[in-house]
């Protein structure tokens, strides 16, 4: 009745486990009892949760993105603690079989459900304000993207309490993950959370690249687009080429697990190095994926707080391009000792070194864009300048690894962690971390506390060094990666230090969670007034912030780059119009909601093996989706005199500024 | 000029209609979206390829291909196919007409010829297992039976996909927004017929040489 | 690639167009072509390899010509790709994609076909 469901399924003999389930439940009801006490169930239901809005939708991806940075986060310190602890030959303090699963939880969290709703959610709020539309191509799409992506999140979660995590890393590699060798409900909760929310992340891909070449405002042809808005359709052109690789790997595994099938196994016919192949060629695409829009978001802060145009637009462009085309010819260079040979290993080492020009020519052309600017160390700038360093040494180890034989002594080291954490760290966190301030008086209407900022900013580039270096002298004397303890005094000491840099980076964290809440107290003194705090150089500047819910009242006309620079330049600044006329919008709709709850059950049924729950899941799932089909009340107009109002509005406020 | 006053000198069409939403073509835009999410397909059968092509000679001491697949067989299934393709393609000129019955006829053929497909498909796999030759016997079987599962299953969703237009379209008529459903279908149906040529050009044919 | 429309003020929206940049949607004439061509093309392969008349070394490689043959006449005939659809982003699209399918198939069985070589038991690794 309840397939391999039952109560030995809570963790209630493992102490650490059952704290975390503590801090989670604790923090859950927490939020739902402050929710309940001021009566915003229905305000968040009717404003956001239905909201077909790409602001809102956007928010509600970074939010997610925020909250389960905490968990991932939380991964990371208790193993930097597991191994300074165990490491002079003692157990420590987290046994091999839970120390497994929280490195793996660490990776899929991590890229999963940090990064990619992170810069899901800003090219959410950004892209179609950048390109002067009202919304995206297929807003209740993006609703329903929105909620497969947290109910991927959810399922994640419940197994921290019912039952356990993956123990393979965060690629489960067969044939550990086979059912051979990982009999438990794990590999089953790892495998459906990434299905359900790899089919919104696709869904996402289709519906931001139709946006990006069908709904560009007039003026607006493809080289006069802003740079961030060129790296979110590249990465989205990534998403749509590389995700269903990824969907079919998953789904081969899986029906090695259910259906006893041959893919991946030992026996029979099975190849397990397959499975290496394909994932890492949706792998390596799907750190493009992560990066590109952040190369974007670092062009825009670089150019609008250089008060400069950015230097090389062209370039940048056909750089993004390039990176696009050869991320899909490099990704060999993961699993070079898996033994195809020099010719092979030469061909990709090759690739994969080519594939760092292009991003040279990028930092070039930022360094060029800031030389001669006038340059403001805001925290936007600050985060900017400490990728550009970072994200360099980053790279460089990359490269070096590139060497198939350099490659041969490092993989699967510390070197190899220390060097991802670099790129990733130092690109996409820092560059999520950058654009998260740069647009957050956009999306909500108030500025972040800025010496706040500087705080967490600096805690996270410290922190970061001290605890990501010594790995790399750990990796080159031979340390490799996911030990759970070992005895050795010389390693210890690194260890120790770079425990002490996490906890650098964890005080960075409490002082951004620091920065919101003092922030939205504040937020009256913050506000932002006039819709363009930084004088900005792109059309989401030329709003409110935050802006109407149809972004514009009149369709923007573009002639050129940087077009509300230009509009500023040629004093075309906005007045209000004698006139407006209605505008056509989607409604909302619970529909997304809806939908997702029943994937969730179908994942948690697919999960503990409860078939008949599983089929009711699915069934009603897609059947709630063929009824949205006759649901013919979608849309509806804006009265015109609503417009003329909202944009009063904002019109008195710039006037009361000046 | 001031921008402004440009706008409201001269209107372009697009500020003479009620709703300015100038990207409002929305067919258009549906179906290129729809076609990028094709294009998804297209990558998500490759990654099925591959791997079929990588397991094809893991048989593991079990049945291989010359052994297992009928090619008269196969040649009948691919007929139903083809021909549901053309009628799908009546199908679609019928609405360009703005035929409504016509539309329904057709669409009623295509289903028809899908279901055979369907139906001739799962009987080959139903025997297959039974005769202990089932995806849990070898890596090649497995990839036989997801690959060309996956496209079975596809078929079979567009089918379920076909019968709610048939009651779109017997409800509210040929509207615009039926129109472009139908016309993401043609594009689903046709796309299907694609892969099927790939499929039984390297499993069957490729199998049995 | 440059949106050709750059300059020009936007389309109005056209309701009763449904699939206006859909460039044209075929007839009865086209279909039947199209239709009469891929039976052909179809027929010779199954032909060719139940009659065993090619050795199997020929015969796979002209099934798969003819299968992209065939590929192709469904795009011409069926979804109407052509020249007028060049303009269109479904053609980059589409190239786009056969692109990193190419790599991606291709490369995959380049390097299945060295790892299987290599790393799988019995076999003498390639020198290479």
């Amino acid at each position: 009745m309840f397939g391999k469901l039952t109560f030995d399924a809570i963790p209630l003999n493992e102490p650490v486990a059952m704290g975390g389930v503590a801090a989670m439940v604790f923090g859950g009801l927490a939020a739902a009892s402050l929710i309940t006490y001021f009566r915003l169930w229905g305000w968040l239901w009717k404003e956001w949760f239905t909201s077909v809005d790409h602001k809102k939708i956007g928010v509600m991806y970074v939010v997610l993105a925020l909250v389960m940075l905490l968990r991932g986060f939380s991964d990371a310190i208790m193993m930097r603690t597991q191994q300074a602890m165990a490491s002079t030959g003692g157990a420590g303090y987290l046994p091999p079989d839970h120390y497994d699963q929280v490195f793996t939880a660490h990776g899929v969290i991590m890229i999963f459900f940090m990064a990619m709703p992170f810069i899901i959610g800003l090219m959410n709020i950004v892209v179609p304000l950048q390109i002067g539309a009202r919304d995206v191509a297929f807003p209740y799409l993006n609703n329903l993207s929105f909620w497969l992506t947290a109910s991927g999140a959810v399922l994640i979660n419940l197994s921290l309490a019912l039952g356990e995590f993956a123990r393979t890393g965060w690629l489960a590699y067969p044939p550990l993950s086979e059912l051979q060798y990982s009999p438990g409900v794990g590999v089953d909760y790892y495998i459906w959370a990434l299905q359900i929310s790899g089919v919104g992340t696709l869904l996402a891909g289709v519906n931001f690249v139709t946006t990006i070449l069908k709904m560009r405002t007039t003026g607006m042809g493809m080289m006069q687009m802003p740079v961030f808005t060129w790296t979110a359709l590249c990465a989205n052109m990534l998403i749509v080429a590389a995700f269903p690789i990824l969907t079919v790997t998953l789904a081969m595994l899986a029906l090695d697990r259910y259906l006893g099938m041959h893919f991946f196994t030992n026996e029979a016919g099975g190849n397990p190095m397959m499975y290496v192949n394909l994932i890492w060629a949706w792998g390596h695409p799907e750190v493009y994926i992560l990066i590109l829009p952040c190369f974007g978001i670092f062009s825009e802060v670089i150019s609008t707080f250089s008060a400069k145009r950015l230097f090389g637009y062209k370039s940048m462009v056909y750089a993004t391009v390039c990176i696009t085309l050869l991320s899909f010819v490099v990704w060999l260079h993961h699993f070079f000792t898996m033994g195809s040979g020099a010719n092979v290993n030469a061909f990709f080492g090759i690739s994969t070194m080519i594939i760092s020009i292009p991003t040279g020519v990028k930092i070039f052309n930022w360094l060029f864009t800031m030389y001669r600017g006038r340059v403001q160390f805001t925290t936007p700038v600050l985060w900017t300048i400490g990728f550009i360093i970072t994200f360099t040494i980053g790279g460089m180890t990359g490269v070096l690894m590139a060497v198939p034989p350099a490659d041969y002594v490092l993989h699967n080291s510390l070197f190899l962690i220390a060097h991802f954490h670099n790129a990733i760290i130092g690109g996409v966190v820092f560059g999520c971390m950058a654009g998260f301030t740069y647009w957050f008086p956009k999306a909500l209407g108030f500025k972040l506390d800025e010496r706040l900022g500087k705080v967490s900013f600096w805690c996270w580039f410290v922190g970061f060094y001290i605890a990501f270096m010594p790995l790399y002298v750990l990796g080159l004397m031979g340390m490799t990666r996911r030990l759970n303890h070992v005895d050795n005094p010389v390693w210890h000491v690194y260890l120790v230090v770079a425990m002490v840099g996490a906890f650098i980076i964890a005080i960075g964290i409490a002082a951004q969670i620091a920065q919101i809440l003092l922030s939205i107290k504040n937020r009256v003194a913050l506000a932002d007034l006039t819709g363009d705090p930084w004088n900005g150089r792109t059309l989401e500047w030329a709003v409110s912030s935050p802006p109407p819910f149809y972004n514009f009242a009149t369709e923007p006309v573009v002639t050129g780059r940087d077009a509300f620079w230009e509009m500023k330049e040629q004093g075309l600044l906005n007045e209000p119009l004698p006139a407006y006329r209605k505008i056509h919008m989607p409604k909302n709709t619970g529909t997304g909601v809806v939908v997702s709850a029943f994937i969730t059950v179908l994942g948690f049924a697919l999960i503990w093996h409860i078939w008949w729950l599983a089929i009711g899941g699915i069934a009603t799932g897609i059947l709630v989706a063929i009824i949205h089909s006759f649901n013919e009340d979608r849309d509806y107009y804006v009265p015109s005199d609503v417009v003329a109002q909202t944009e009063g509005k904002y019109f008195k406020q710039i006037l009361a500024r000046a | 000029m001031n921008i402004q006053a440009r706008l409201l000198a001269e209107p372009s069409d697009a500020f003479i209609s009620d709703d300015i939403d100038v990207h409002h073509d929305t067919g258009s835009m549906t179906l290129l979206g729809f076609w990028i999410y094709l294009m998804s397909d297209c990558v998500l059968f490759a990654a099925l390829f591959a791997g079929f092509a990588v397991l094809r000679n893991n048989t593991a001491g079990g049945p291989d291909a010359h052994e297992l697949f009928s090619l008269p067989y196969v040649a009948v299934e691919t007929a139903c196919l083809l021909v549901s393709s053309f009628t799908y393609g009546m199908a679609m000129l019928a609405v360009e007409r703005g035929r409504q019955s016509a539309v329904l006829a057709w669409l009623g053929v295509t289903l028809l010829l899908g279901l055979g497909f369907m139906g001739m498909e799962l009987n080959e796999f139903g025997n297959l297992i039974h005769d202990g030759a089932g995806p849990d016997r070898s890596g090649f079987l497995s990839a036989f039976f997801t690959l060309v599962g996956t496209h079975g299953l596809h078929v079979a969703s567009g089918m379920v996909w076909m019968l709610v237009l048939i009651a779109h379209v017997l409800r509210s008529g040929l509207t615009d927004a039926n129109k472009t459903r139908l016309a993401c279908l043609s594009l689903f149906w046709h796309f299907l017929d694609i892969v099927w040529i790939g499929v039984f050009t390297v499993v069957y044919l490729m199998g049995v040489a | 690639m440059d949106d050709s429309r750059e300059f020009a003020p936007a389309l109005p929206s056209h309701g009763s167009h449904a699939h206006d940049d859909h460039a044209d949607h075929g007839s009865v004439q086209s279909y039947l072509i199209g239709f009469f061509l891929s039976v052909v093309l179809t027929a010779i392969p199954f032909g060719l390899i139940m009659s065993g008349a090619l050795p199997s070394g020929t015969a796979i490689p002209v099934c798969v010509g003819f299968g992209v043959v065939q590929m192709v006449v469904h795009l011409v005939y069926f979804l109407h790709m052509n020249a007028a659809s060049s303009r269109s982003w479904n053609m980059a699209a589409l190239v786009f994609t056969v692109v990193i399918v190419a790599m991606v198939v291709g490369g995959s069985l380049w390097v299945m076909g060295h790892l299987d070589a290599n790393m799988m038991p019995g076999m003498n690794p390639k020198e290479y």
